[in-house]
């Protein structure tokens, strides 16, 4: 295996071994109109994320991180320039043809978790491979094996009232992972949990970077964007700083490159911290 | 998504709101079986005015004594006697060739007893042809026979329910009953005929004419105190025998090429065929009534779906953000309306029969109808509903933004 990021070390299926960037931005500009008032949020960026990238995009409200995270993640369009994702131009497709994308390549953490009420964490995580057209064996298999990436293999039956924040937001992350898509799109997602389960949260996205899952992290908390590799700041609609930095690491032993089950033992750690 | 997926989707996000839910699918249940016990009873009303009309018999025109004006006034029907004897024998003549049958039909109300009990029926004098344009026959006995029926002999057929009111426990055959006092001897009695037009068929005496003319009626002689049956030889000779009759009277009135009709030449068929017309009419009325419910159900189905889009937007953010395409996002909510409806549609299937079947056994007393196609129509139809209705809540749910949806607060 050609492997273009170091950390990605496991079988994956949609990784690594693909010649290319995994993300090119180039000009992208986005336009709001609200009445007479033109707003920019974002002024011409140009970004390239390479594949197993971990990376926190920063910045003040207002900055325009929410929408750069919006045309990131493929739920919006840019008014302007190209947006290459896994080589393929993404930037003029129909309303259609964004959601499959994101349904194969982005998987999405919430700040405020975004999980269905009254529908059990296993029915949580399976939910996006519904659209997928899967049988309801395979579902409930990867939506298992899934819950097990992030140790609550043993509360799939349980419904989000039911399950702690640090929990709720484990299950968020193992339905961003069930299917397998190369990219994990975290919007703010330690912003509702206090700074024990923040510190847990983080560790298992450490340990999918170790997988060789590109993590994407968006946030204002300068203490977050310290466990990405790589910080882009954003002031206006453009980028005012991009650089590269040891990433703090969550989980205490895990050495990026060599820990090959570095999520398991993440989430080992967590569930141990919260029986 | 898998049709199979999306329906036990859909079923449990009903079941979630299971009062919103019922009370939604009321409108549905109560719209279906509106339709379905309107066309039902729209049937069993037409059903039964043919069958009074066929009870009458068939072939048969009715001529009257009427239709004069005096000082511009019309009388109407039988309110001047001219109808005679002597017009009933040239009737029975064979100068008009579709005429086949001819028969008196003089009817009043009476009081009948036997040693066992008595009863008011109704007495029709008649001749022996008559039974046969009626096709009636006996079931003990026999009726009069042609001499007996132009004799004024003092014999008479019981209809059955009359049979049963006199003679409880006995043979009523070869029986004495007394007819308005006089004796009569019973010779036979009828086949039970039911329910007809006029209430009970089987609630009759028959007499022969010539005895009702002498002990019953109160008119002149020299008239017929009552109505003319005229049986054709076949249904299209209508027109031509009725322009032959009306011919045949006026000259035997000896009417002025000016002067109007003195009598009435009827024809139950038409009248009918009228009916029917009218009875047809009032269940299409009845059926745009019903559907004009359904729609309301339908209404409400489309109100409860957008309320439910509105409360579940950020659901729908969260599937549309996982991959869920505009079109399954639209599958989703249609289905939901699908499903809501079509269950209700089940339930109205019911509720229609119950309906049916209430009006056929207490309410109008007629043949019960529920056709397989009014059911599936109906079934098809509430489908169509919830598809029509559902579909611009389920439009709404995928023209939803993905991101304005995820922030969505309730």
């Amino acid at each position: 295996m050609a492997l273009v990021d170091p950390g990605a070390s496991l079988p994956s299926p949609r990784r690594a071994d693909r010649p290319g960037a995994l993300i090119e931005m180039r000009g992208i500009e986005r336009t709001y109109y609200m009445g007479d008032n033109v707003v920019r949020a974002l002024a011409g960026v140009d970004l390239t994320i390479e594949r197993g990238a971990s990376i926190a995009i920063m910045g003040q409200s207002g900055s325009g991180k929410s929408t750069m995270m919006n045309i990131l993640g493929c739920l919006d369009q840019p008014t302007k320039g190209t947006y290459a994702l896994d080589g393929r131009d993404v930037s003029r497709l129909s309303r259609a043809e964004l959601a499959s994308v994101r349904g194969r390549m982005i998987g999405f953490v919430f700040q405020s978790f975004n999980l269905l009420s009254r529908t059990t964490a296993l029915e949580n995580v399976e939910m996006p491979l519904l659209y997928q057209g899967l049988s309801s064996r395979v579902r409930r298999a990867r939506a298992e094996a899934a819950l097990e990436r992030v140790g609550l293999h043993n509360r799939g039956d349980h419904t989000p009232n039911q399950l702690s924040g640090g929990q709720q937001q484990r299950v968020a992350i193992a339905r961003a992972l069930v299917c397998e898509a190369p990219i994990i799109m975290a919007d703010e997602p330690t912003g509702n949990l206090d700074t024990r389960t923040s510190y847990e949260v983080m560790a298992i996205l450490q340990g999918l970077v170790a997988q060789g899952i590109t993590v994407v992290l968006v946030t204002h908390e300068p203490d977050i964007a310290a466990y990405a590799r790589r910080v882009v700041t954003l002031r206006d609609g453009l980028v005012t700083e991009d650089r590269t930095q040891t990433p703090v690491i969550a989980g205490g032993s895990m050495a990026g490159d060599a820990a090959a089950h570095a999520a398991e033992q993440a989430a080992a750690a967590a569930a141990g911290a919260h029986p | 998504m898998n049709l199979l997926t999306t329906l036990r989707l859909a079923f449990r996000a009903l079941w979630r709101n299971k009062i919103r839910t019922f009370l939604t699918m009321l409108g549905i249940v109560f719209g279906i079986g509106a339709v379905i016990a309107m066309v039902a009873a729209g049937q069993g009303a037409q059903q039964s005015v043919k069958d009074v009309f066929d009870s009458l018999g068939t072939n048969v025109l009715s001529v009257e004594s009427g239709g004069a004006t005096s000082f511009g006034a019309s009388g109407g029907a039988g309110s001047r006697a001219s109808v005679t004897w002597k017009d009933f024998a040239a009737l029975q003549s064979g100068e008009i060739p579709t005429i086949r049958w001819v028969a008196p039909l003089l009817t009043t109300k009476s009081q009948v007893a036997s040693e066992q009990g008595n009863w008011n029926t109704s007495v029709t004098g008649t001749n022996a042809i008559w039974f046969q344009i009626r096709n009636w026959k006996t079931t003990q006995g026999d009726t009069f026979d042609q001499d007996t029926g132009e004799a004024s002999a003092k014999v008479v057929v019981l209809g059955s329910t009359v049979a049963t009111q006199l003679f409880p426990n006995a043979n009523p055959v070869g029986q004495a009953i007394r007819i308005a006092g006089q004796p009569y001897e019973v010779l036979g009695v009828l086949e039970s005929k039911g329910q007809g037009p006029m209430g009970d068929n089987d609630d009759i005496v028959v007499i022969p004419y010539k005895t009702y003319e002498q002990k019953l009626a109160k008119g002149l002689a020299k008239y017929v105190q009552g109505r003319v049956l005229v049986s054709m030889t076949d249904d299209e000779a209508a027109d031509s025998t009725i322009a032959g009759i009306t011919d045949l009277l006026r000259e035997q009135h000896q009417l002025k090429a000016t002067a109007d009709d003195d009598f009435r030449v009827r024809n139950p068929a038409e009248f009918a065929k009228g009916q029917q017309d009218s009875t047809k009419r009032i269940s299409w009325l009845l059926a745009i009534v019903a559907a004009v419910s359904l729609a309301v159900g339908g209404i409400g189905v489309m109100n409860i779906m957008l309320v439910s889009v509105i409360e579940r937007t950020r659901e729908i953010g969260i599937r549309m953000a996982v991959g869920a395409t505009p079109k399954d996002v639209m599958t989703q909510f249609l289905v939901e309306a699908l499903a809501l409806s079509a269950v209700g549609g089940v339930l109205g299937l019911g509720v229609g029969y119950l309906g049916a079947y209430g009006m056929a056994h207490w309410i109008f007393k007629w043949k019960m109808f529920f056709p397989a196609t009014t059911a599936a129509i109906a079934f098809g139809v509430s489908g169509g509903v919830g598809v029509l209705f559902g579909l611009y809540p389920a439009i709404r749910a995928s023209q939803l933004d993905p991101i304005t949806a995820l922030r969505y607060e309730s």
